[in-house]
């Protein structure tokens, strides 16, 4: 599998992947797609780009271990239901803050951070497996 | 009484529990000397109870109920009458001294704070034993006591005889306390009651209704084994094996009791039938020779006062047996009495020990000199022990000969049994009392001299209570003995007593019978003992190493059990677990009308028909793979064919999630199995594949037939309906599953992600630990080297 | 419409359960990784099944004007194929190192927990 042509285009296909996963991501809450989806393709590109050019690169890449990430994800999660206790309703009530940037209307909702935090534990979670398999594949 | 008294008592029934809490730390601090503050509280409960004895005596009885688990009518109940406040006296009253002579017994020893915890535990688990009420509340305190018994038995627990003892005890009072729990679920089915005091307002129901005989057996079985009667006495002498403060409180004066105190307290409900004043005269009367024949043969103090403990149990059963008033009233003064003269008597037996280094009764003599007031504690005692005047020993037996000379046709023998039964029980007095202290002076292990006033203040207190209360026979009489007859009889009882019998009757005949007796035998006590020592030996056999045979048996037994059940063959497992699937879904399809109706084709358009075929196709290669590629290439197929699926059933966001793990899935199957040299082959027999077949064959089809008939039923679709109401109107988005995932149903989502890293955990911890050459390697290699040679 | 799945889910189980009685590790493997396709189609089928229309509110309306496919069953089959294959992973890891530390690939010589030459139990105290 490690030919000069994939070796070479591997970083880039990865890096599209990644961008699109996010795009996946944060348009999950109206069309198709979401936090699981996302995350998936994010690790699936880790790993490609972990198969042509090596797991030592891809640990370089995404600078910290990949449990760290799930465990973000894990702890962004969970803190996204806290807000609505402040509000004193129950715990992961949603809540809702809408900005006007430049006549753009964003929606910022702790549904949302909650998926972030899936997505990080999904790419975290997945890509370490994956690159823990890679690596016993070099020694 | 007002309600805050009640409050007061269920704090005093309680108090040990905190107490058992505090120890440890109280120990730590003070040592041996916490004893005297600990023992304030057993005193301060006495002084409660005391408190009751204006009420009682005047016939009254008092309930304090609170409610614990309602919806089952279980409540936290007490009943005080007669029956319950002596026992709660001699309870918290000899607790008292047991503390004070456990902080002499075990001073300096590293685990007395828990010994005292353990003692407290007991102390409260009795007396809500005694005072219990509701019948589940008496029941959990009656266990309790058998688990208390344990610690305290193995309290020495790197001694193996300590291990046996505490487990046998466990054993057979545990298994008689499941007995008692069924016995009490009878008679809550039979009246609807579960409170002590409602049952003794309507006596007859249960003697009247048809589970009298079951009911009657259960309870039995409860008494009986915690009360040691033969033939489950063996576990009460080895429970000697428990430090001398445990056998002196638990094992003569309280616990022992409570199989008494339940054949008491159960008198009026299940008494004065046929069948009670058969069994029970019965087997108390042979618990009171073989106890006191076994007795003549120990040499050992604690031993011997273990088997008369076994003997006057066998005694008090038998009274109790008779159901005649007078017998009735013998065998609660005879309680009362033994509980003071044995709890005495243990102490002694230890203070003997403790200073001498010895308590075998042929390496001790002459320690009159060196020990005079334990002497005397003893000889008091054992007066009493021996039915002589002035103690209460003597009116109990007077009493107690008045009851069996009437108790009807079985008088005769009843009455025979108790003159054998007290000499020889007046010649294991004489024994423990004398043996040890007169006499030439023996050289003993340690150097014998007068132990501390902890150690001494328990049995002079005791005796000395024993003299006093036949001092005073009148007012013992009025204050205890007759409430606590009148809750045996359920009726009110006037108990006039006497030091000096009133006139000279049979029963004082029998007294001088019975220690004229007891001096000839006292005075051949070593001929009678060899006697005894060769019968026992051509005998051979004997309840004791009987538990040792059932118990081995029982290991071999469920060894065996274990082994066919579970045979280490993952196979054998695989195999019945699916076996049990396909019976699960295929049973009730046919047995309970659950077949679908015939479907009719369905009108799938050809490329559904189309991905359907290549799902197949793709399992099918799974199945007949040869080659390690060939396997991940096909499960590949039937995992995208199951994305194309959902894609075609509207469901996009499965879709890309399939295609996303498919690809993952196959990605990492290659790269663990080009590293494995492991063949995708089947290596079954054609039999075993058969027999797969079957299986897999049945559970799919059951799977199959059991999804069509639900799909043909209607669908409540009431959940989907609320989720696509609410999707956007509450949820602000337009993605349903995506909703419902993140918000609707976010708390599900969040552990589910959490199950997700844990497992990322788990594999890297299964990458990254090396089993260093590792121990099980060399392990096995020894074994197969064992193995050869 | 769910008559044919049910059949096709049969067979899935079928295989799936085939597999997972031989004594190959790695066939037992691939007999999970096709279990769990198998309770996904059964959770999905069960849900009874539309074509076509996914659970998407159009932009323009507040409830979906026509009938959508119903998105329970999809959203709990959506986490279940996440952590079904996760645990797939950890599983084909296990078999991995135990094939490494034991040798063999036939479950039915891992007998490392319940050995065969094992032991009577004491029958002192």
């Amino acid at each position: 599998m490690n030919t000069l042509i994939f070796r070479t285009i591997a970083p880039y296909v990865s890096a599209l992947m990644v961008l699109f996963s996010i795009f996946v991501l944060l348009r999950g809450h109206n069309e198709p797609g979401g936090g699981f989806i996302g995350g998936l393709i994010a690790a699936s590109a880790l790993a490609i780009y972990g198969i042509a050019c090596g797991v030592a690169s891809v640990r370089r890449a995404i600078v910290f271990h990949p449990m760290s990430l799930a465990a973000f994800g894990l702890l962004i999660a969970a803190l996204a239901g806290v807000p609505s206790v402040l509000f004193r309703q129950s715990y992961m009530t949603s809540q809702w803050l809408s900005l006007k940037l430049f006549d753009v209307t964003v929606d910022l909702s702790t549904p949302m951070v909650f998926d972030i935090g899936v997505y990080f534990v999904v790419v975290g979670a997945i890509a370490s497996i994956a690159l823990a398999l890679e690596e016993r594949e070099s020694d | 009484m007002t309600a805050g008294s009640f409050d007061v008592t269920i704090i005093a029934i309680m108090a040990p529990f905190a107490a058992a809490a505090v120890a440890p730390f109280a120990t730590r601090l003070l040592g041996a000397n916490a004893a005297w503050l600990l023992a304030l509280i057993p005193a301060a409960i006495f002084a409660h109870f005391a408190g009751y004895i204006p009420l009682i005596s005047q016939g009254e009885t008092a309930t304090i109920s609170r409610e614990w688990v309602p919806s089952y009518g279980v409540n936290f109940s007490f009943y005080i009458d007669g029956l319950s406040m002596l026992f709660a006296m001699l309870i918290s009253g000899i607790g008292t001294l047991i503390i004070l002579y456990a902080g002499g017994y075990l001073k300096g020893h590293p685990q007395q704070g828990r010994f005292f915890s353990f003692l407290f535990l007991f102390m409260g688990a009795m007396l809500g034993v005694v005072t219990g009420n509701n019948l589940l509340t008496l029941f959990i305190f009656w266990e309790l006591t058998s688990v208390t018994s344990f610690l305290l038995i193995g309290f020495d627990h790197l001694r193996t005889a300590s291990r046996r003892a505490a487990t046998q005890a466990l054993v057979v009072t545990g298994s008689g306390g499941l007995a008692l729990l069924a016995g009490f679920l009878l008679i809550m089915g039979v009246t609807g009651e579960m409170e002590m005091s409602e049952l003794l307002s309507q006596p007859d129901v249960i003697k009247n209704s048809g589970y009298y005989l079951p009911i009657f057996l259960l309870i039995l079985g409860g008494a009986f084994t915690k009360s040691a009667q033969f033939p489950f006495h063996f576990w009460l002498p080895n429970a000697m094996e428990a430090p001398t403060p445990v056998s002196a409180f638990l094992h003569s004066a309280t616990m022992v009791k409570a199989g008494v105190y339940l054949l008491m307290r159960m008198h009026p409900l299940l008494g004065d039938t046929v069948l009670w004043t058969t069994i029970l005269p019965l087997f108390g009367g042979a618990t009171l020779i073989v106890g006191t024949l076994l007795a003549v043969r120990q040499t050992d103090l604690k031993l011997m006062l273990a088997y008369t403990t076994v003997a006057s149990l066998g005694l008090l059963v038998m009274l109790v047996g008779t159901s005649w008033e007078k017998a009735l009233e013998g065998a609660v003064l005879y309680l009362v009495a033994h509980s003071l003269f044995k709890g005495a008597l243990f102490m002694v037996a230890g203070t003997v020990d403790h200073e001498a280094g010895t308590r075998d009764v042929t390496k001790l003599g002459g320690l009159r000199g060196a020990m005079p007031i334990t002497f005397a504690a003893a000889c008091l005692a054992s007066l009493s022990m021996a039915g002589l005047p002035p103690f209460i020993g003597f009116i109990a037996k007077e009493i107690l000969y008045e009851g069996t000379l009437g108790a009807g046709g079985l008088a005769l023998a009843v009455t025979a049994t108790a003159v054998v039964g007290n000499a020889l029980m007046l010649v294991i007095a004489a024994a423990v009392a004398l043996k040890p202290f007169i006499g030439a002076k023996v050289e003993t292990p340690k150097h014998a001299h007068e132990g501390p006033v902890l150690l001494f203040a328990g049995p002079v207190v005791l005796s000395l209570t024993g003299l006093a209360a036949a001092l005073f026979a009148h007012s013992t009489g009025e204050a205890f003995i007759g409430p606590m007859l009148s809750s045996l009889t359920g009726q009110a009882a006037n108990v006039d007593l006497h030091l000096i019998p009133a006139h000279f009757g049979m029963p004082l005949l029998l007294s001088v019978v019975t220690v004229a007796l007891g001096i000839f035998l006292y005075l051949n006590l070593d001929r009678l003992r060899a006697t005894m020592a060769s019968l026992l030996e051509t005998i051979g056999w004997g309840p004791d190493k009987g538990f040792d045979q059932f118990i081995s048996a029982l290991v071999t037994f469920s060894a065996k059990i274990t082994g066919m059940v579970q045979t280490g063959k993952m196979h054998t497992y695989m195999l019945v677990i699916f076996a049990i699937v396909a019976g699960a879904v295929l049973i009730p399809t046919f047995t309970m009308n659950g077949l679908p109706n015939w479907p009719e084709v369905p009108d799938y358009r050809f490329y559904e028909w189309g991905i359907l075929g290549i799902a197949i196709l793709g399992l099918i290669a799974v199945l007949v793979a040869k080659t390690r590629l060939t396997a991940i290439v096909s499960l590949g197929i039937q995992g995208f064919s199951v994305a194309v699926i959902f894609m075609f059933f509207g469901a996009p966001d499965l879709s890309f999630t399939q295609f996303m793990v498919e690809t993952l899935s196959v990605v990492i199957l290659a790269l663990v199995m080009t590293r494995l040299k492991l063949s995708p082959r089947d290596h079954r027999t054609k039999p075993a594949k058969v027999v797969s077949g079957v299986i897999s064959l049945g559970a799919g089809a059951g799977i199959a037939l059991t999804l069509m008939a639900i799909t043909q039923r209607p669908f409540n679709t009431s959940l989907a309906d609320f989720f696509t109401a609410y999707s956007r109107t509450i949820a602000h988005g337009r993605n349903i599953v995506n909703v419902i995932i993140v918000d609707f149903r976010g708390f599900d989502t969040l552990g589910e992600i959490a199950v997700v890293v844990l497992t990322g955990l788990c594999v890297l911890a299964l990458i990254r630990v090396r089993t260093t050459p590792s121990a099980f390697e060399i392990e096995r290699s020894e074994d197969k080297e064992g193995a050869k040679g | 419409m769910e008559a044919g799945f049910s059949v096709l889910i049969g067979v899935f189980f079928s295989v799936a359960i085939y597999l997972m009685l031989s004594r190959q590790i790695v066939r037992m493997l691939l007999g999970i990784a096709i279990l769990g396709n198998a309770v996904n189609l059964l959770i999905f089928t069960a849900g009874r099944l539309t074509r076509e229309v996914p659970p998407v509110i159009p932009p323009e309306v507040y409830t979906p004007v026509e009938a959508t496919a119903n998105p329970l069953p999809q959203a709990l089959v959506l986490t279940a194929i996440v952590i079904s294959f996760s645990f797939f992973a950890y599983l084909l890891v296990l078999a991995f190192r135990a094939y490494q530390e034991l040798g063999t690939d036939n479950i039915d010589e891992m007998r490392v927990a319940e050995p065969e030459d094992e032991q009577a139990p004491s029958q002192g105290y």
